[in-house]
């Protein structure tokens, strides 16, 4: 099987940097896009969660995967080093292909919000499927914003989510080579 | 380069200060622990806004540091230096052609733009500290959004001076939440902070903390209905520039009582003179 592995970044130093600061202005305005490429990870991890999870996740940082991504963990352990974890509470970055329950993650605590999860969640595509309506910090105006492959109930778990600020999970949504961000502090209606 | 990762730090490092900075910027104002590394110079001369710096820059970013508003001056001389040496960056003085600024104590008078990220060094960045000296304390405080604190020593000001005597490290709300040190700009800048379109991230090196504020969101100087919050500056205009909008720095120039009134930002200072704006000194100084 370690023969399989396909390579990670090709010069980590500087596409960690790229990628970094695509994620950085993806959380500092959410809903805006951002395109990523360098990596060819197993599926049905997608281009975009892979350089991610390259760039933000390792030994520091337990990481927990749904059942859908278990075939990526071999190529996880190898280029990050991260302990993969069953419980999804003891996770500081989760990765999923289903949403579940938002409520599983770590939320953090008041005096400690920072130690929340940050769940990087696979979905279809965006620009189609379920609007949006983003308002809140990093938004100049209310925005609209399109994801395919969200659950009907995303709204009201992120109604849950959004409540217990500062406490709460960050979300990182990746299509394929695309992704934006949707931190806790974001309010999240019917578009 | 030689000897040196990119930006100095390793990527261990950066990865994990990136992460405190993405957490940062999801819960705008809230200080976020961070394992602040040793550093080639010593505490207290930007210690924390350089390893954020580090973390964040990239090859294709322009750098700018300031010190006082100062390009020139020996901090941000020296940082700018060493950023250039250990990750090959270029720089400028020029407020509008940087990615990437970094200051200590300003903000540039000339508006930055969205495409810019703004990085304060920040010596304290508790701003409870000089009421409550205890961490677990304030900690426990900013979790219960429990600013009383605050508000009473503001209100003492006025019982004993007619007005709130803070002129810089004004102490400022963060989005409705939480209560920030804006490091120790003048309260003049203040305003700036709020809505701004660049990201603002706030690194404290000696005191381990990094916290930021994203884009557009309300930052509000704390204050009273009758005794509304004002930004403070010299009632004088520019004497080299003519400026009456920017922030300025007082000048001794004599032992007669002699005084100068020069914009604290140099590079705004320079574009205005280069653009034919001449104060009462300037001119003074062109005729001799």
């Amino acid at each position: 099987m370690s023969g399989d592995l396909s390579p990670g970044f090709a010069d980590p130093v500087t596409e960690a940097q790229a990628c970094f600061r695509a994620v950085l202005d993806a959380m500092a305005r959410p809903g805006r896009l951002h395109t990523l490429g360098g990596v060819t990870p197993p599926p049905p991890l997608g281009v975009a969660s892979a350089a991610v999870l390259l760039t933000l996740v390792d030994h520091e940082t337990p990481l927990w995967l749904d059942d859908g991504l278990r075939a990526a963990q071999p190529w996880l352990a190898f280029h990050c080093g991260a302990a993969v974890v069953a419980d999804p509470r003891a996770a500081a970055y989760a990765v999923a292909t289903d949403l579940g329950e938002l409520g599983r993650f770590h939320p953090g605590t008041h005096e400690m919000p920072e130690t929340a999860a940050t769940l990087i969640l696979q979905v279809a595509g965006f620009g189609s499927g379920r609007r949006l309506r983003l308002s809140g910090p990093g938004l100049r105006a209310p925005a609209s914003f399109a994801v395919a492959g969200l659950p009907d109930d995303f709204i009201a778990q992120w109604h849950a989510n959004r409540t217990q600020f500062p406490c709460g999970v960050d979300l990182i949504l990746c299509a394929g080579d695309q992704l934006a961000a949707l931190p806790r502090s974001v309010t999240i209606e019917e578009g | 380069m030689m000897g040196y990762n990119f930006a100095y730090l390793d990527e261990q490092t950066k990865r994990m200060i990136r992460r405190a900075l993405l957490k940062a910027v999801a819960i705008p104002g809230h200080q976020v622990p961070f394992g602040s590394r040793e550093m080639p110079l010593p505490y207290g001369w930007g210690t924390g806004g350089i390893q954020v710096t580090a973390s964040v820059l990239g090859q294709q970013d322009v750098l700018k540091v300031i010190d006082q508003g100062a390009d020139d001056t020996t901090n941000a001389v020296s940082i700018r230096r060493f950023f250039a040496r250990t990750a090959g960056v270029r720089t400028t003085t020029h407020t509008a052609a940087a990615t990437v600024i970094q200051t200590r104590h300003r903000i540039p008078e000339t508006k930055l733009r969205d495409d810019q990220i703004i990085v304060y060094q920040v010596p304290q960045p508790e701003p409870l500290f000089r009421l409550e000296p205890s961490r677990v304390e304030t900690r426990r405080m900013h979790g219960l959004a429990d600013y009383g604190l605050m508000h009473v020593k503001l209100y003492e000001d006025i019982a004993r001076y007619g007005q709130i005597s803070i002129s810089y490290d004004y102490p400022v709300m963060v989005n409705g939440r939480y209560l920030m040190s804006p490091s120790p700009i003048p309260s003049f800048d203040n305003p700036k902070m709020d809505r701004m379109p660049a990201l603002q991230l706030f690194g404290a090196g000696r005191e381990k903390r990094i916290y930021a504020i994203p884009p557009w969101t309300e930052v509000r100087s704390l204050d009273f209905e009758d005794h509304p919050f004002r930004p403070i500056n010299a009632p004088h205009p520019c004497g080299l520039c003519g400026a009456t909008d920017s922030y300025l720095d007082e000048v001794v120039t004599d032992d007669h009582g002699g005084r100068l009134f020069v914009c604290s930002d140099t590079d705004h200072c320079a574009e205005r003179r280069a653009a034919g704006h001449v104060g009462t000194d300037g001119v003074k100084e062109a005729a001799e």
